[in-house]
């Protein structure tokens, strides 16, 4: 056997993915350890963020050295992540299948580029400028618009009724949420409707179905487990999404949110908000509960982008991207 | 359904499907809408924010110019790129002509798998392993490993799809010439795939552009110039600004903050440009977005 020197170099710098990607996990893992041990399950169901004091001296509980009275739950915070989100899914999802429709098949080629280049457009907006955006303009909207609008039509139904406040919170996050992730799940669908087999089409046009018919009953059914995996992949994009999340979501700390109106923070902008005050505890067990948190959102992020990959099939293509 | 008046059954189907593609329409309204507000929104703040002062200026706690965000983005920008787009050329070439057996597909799931990961835990392992670990502190090194690390799948991905692009009896007849391996992909496959491979770059600088989660605790922030020490020094960049100005009271920081947004995104548009540029030019391969 002849040794390939050039082969060997490739195989040495290809694994230092996988290796990225283990070292993020160990490393996180090793360094939230004690935590691991001092927060055990309570961390989950557990209401209360508190630092304890910092200005006794720590004393030791199970093993580890700790600020008096501190309580690390995240209880809270993985609500906020989880409605968040959902909200935002409830909203992106039948958004993207009229947008992916509209690009696939409601256009003529003509217009097809320029168009499917604003909703590119929606992708390459950085996370931080959403946030601006939402800072500026979409709040006070909320505060002054979207809120009563939505309340005076849904307020029979507790979780849209009570007070709006200032518009910052868990409507305007899923709001920016769901803008985000559109352009994830649209151009997945529109990619997999442009792939759906002429012949499909044809004998759904034989059978003397519409146009809209042939994409509503031959197309879309073709396409399900694509827009199931599309809808996934958006969805671990908006679990972790920090920065746009931050600027709009009111900050909430240790309570639930009362309405979809009501301010609250999500696991990925709590690390955020929260590292400069956890460097404040000498014992340091606030920056290693921050990274049981990162450690937590590693873990959901892999599962789900592994489920989404299996749906939408091994043999992935350039929009898969 | 009973109708007050007789439609008949076609009519009711094309009325449906009519409705269908009204539906459709204004989705993408509704999605286009707040794209083009952002645009207006930070374009029109961003320049009546714009100064002189701001490109040769450094900030001054909350006013001044910018000087420092925009040589450290750069620099941040750069420093990723010069670890990821090495790496992620090299595993793309491994992938597309040596990756058909089991590493190939457990790399190339993993691939998109670290694509997925969310840029704050990334941020924060960068935190607890090279500002704490190591002992770098906020500092370009660090910052920049954090954006290479985020980077590096799409600078894969996309050398990886450039060169299955390269029809294979290009190689085989170099292979038939007697050229070696090397020779075949250096000379051969990497002029035609080169293209691609600038794709996947832009891409990659496009998102570190714009990325703030990962920095501000690897980064931190320097109200200064870099003085050019890769550790123990922090380093100013734009999105910082945006994030961190716009939460002060204050009119010249808003400015600031609408300025910083109006930079990063003329720089992200122009990038997204010249993507759009290269792939028109060569094959129809359009990558989607994210």
């Amino acid at each position: 056997m002849t040794i390939r020197p050039f082969r060997i170099l490739l195989v040495f710098v290809t694994s230092l993915i996988p290796l990225a990607l283990l070292a993020v996990f160990v490393f996180l893992a090793r360094y939230s350890w004690p935590a691991l041990t001092f927060n055990g399950w309570h961390f989950l169901v557990g209401r209360t963020w508190s630092l304890g004091n910092l200005y006794a001296d720590p004393v030791t509980q199970r093993g580890v050295l700790v600020p008096i009275g501190a309580d690390y739950g995240i209880l809270v915070f993985i609500a906020g992540t989880l409605l968040t989100s959902a909200i935002a899914l409830v909203i992106a999802i039948p958004v993207s299948l009229g947008v992916a429709i509209f690009l696939a098949e409601g256009l003529r080629s003509r217009l097809k580029v320029p168009l499917s280049f604003v909703v590119e457009m929606l992708a390459a907006v950085p996370s931080v400028v959403y946030g601006l955006w939402g800072y500026a303009v979409l709040t006070p909207l909320v505060a002054h618009t979207l809120g009563p609008g939505l309340r005076a039509v849904l307020g029979f139904v507790p979780f849209f009724a009570g007070p709006i406040g200032s518009g910052y919170g868990l409507l305007a996050a899923s709001i920016v949420l769901a803008l985000m992730v559109v352009p994830i799940i649209a151009a997945t669908v529109r990619d997999a409707l442009a792939r759906v087999p002429a012949e499909t089409k044809e004998a759904a046009y034989a059978l003397g179905a519409t146009h809209f018919e042939v994409v509503r009953r031959a197309m879309l059914p073709t396409v399900r487990t694509n827009i199931i995996g599309a809808g996934i992949l958006g969805l671990g994009r908006a679990l972790g999404e920090t920065m746009a999340v931050l600027m709009v979501s009111g900050g909430a700390l240790n309570y639930f949110p009362s309405n979809i109106y009501s301010p609250i923070t999500t696991m990925a902008s709590f690390i955020v908000s929260q590292l400069d005050s956890a460097m404040q505890d000498p014992t340091g067990m606030a920056v290693r509960s921050l990274a049981e948190i990162a450690l937590i959102l590693f873990i959901i992020s892999v599962v789900t982008n592994i489920i989404a990959r299996l749906l939408t099939g091994a043999s992935r293509n350039a929009s898969a991207v | 359904m009973p109708l007050p008046f007789k439609v008949s059954r076609i009519a009711r189907r094309k009325g449906l499907s009519g409705l269908g593609w009204a539906l459709a329409a204004v989705s993408f309204v509704l999605v286009a809408a707040p794209l083009l507000d952002i645009l207006y929104t930070v374009i029109r703040k961003g320049l009546s924010a714009l100064s002189f002062t701001l490109f040769t200026q450094v900030t001054n706690g909350i006013s001044g110019g910018l000087l420092n965000a925009i040589t450290g983005t750069l620099a941040l920008v750069f420093g990723a790129l010069v670890f990821a787009a090495p790496v992620g050329i090299l595993a793309g070439i491994y992938l597309s002509e040596f990756g058909r057996g089991r590493f190939g597909r457990t790399v190339r799931f993993l691939d998109d798998v670290l694509a997925g990961v969310p840029s704050i835990v990334l941020g924060y392992f960068s935190y607890v392993t090279l500002v704490i670990g190591m002992g770098w502190q906020f500092s370009v090194l660090a910052g920049s490993l954090t954006l290479a690390i985020m980077v590096v799948p799409y600078v894969a991905r996309f050398t990886e799809i450039s060169f299955l692009q390269v029809p294979n009896s290009l190689r085989e007849a170099g292979y038939a010439l007697g050229l070696r391996e090397l020779t075949v992909i250096t000379r051969i496959a990497l002029p035609l795939a080169l293209p691609g491979i600038l794709t996947g770059v832009l891409f990659a600088i496009a998102i570190a552009l714009g990325e703030t989660a990962p920095l501000i605790y690897t980064a931190g922030w320097s109200n200064f110039l870099w003085n050019g020490k890769l550790i123990h020094e922090p380093i100013g960049y734009l999105t910082y600004v945006i994030w961190s100005f716009i939460n002060q009271p204050y009119r010249s920081a808003h400015a600031l903050a609408f300025a910083a947004a109006f930079l990063v995104i003329l720089m992200v548009l122009l990038v997204n440009v010249g993507l759009s540029i290269i792939l028109r030019r060569t094959r129809p391969m359009r990558p989607g977005p994210q």
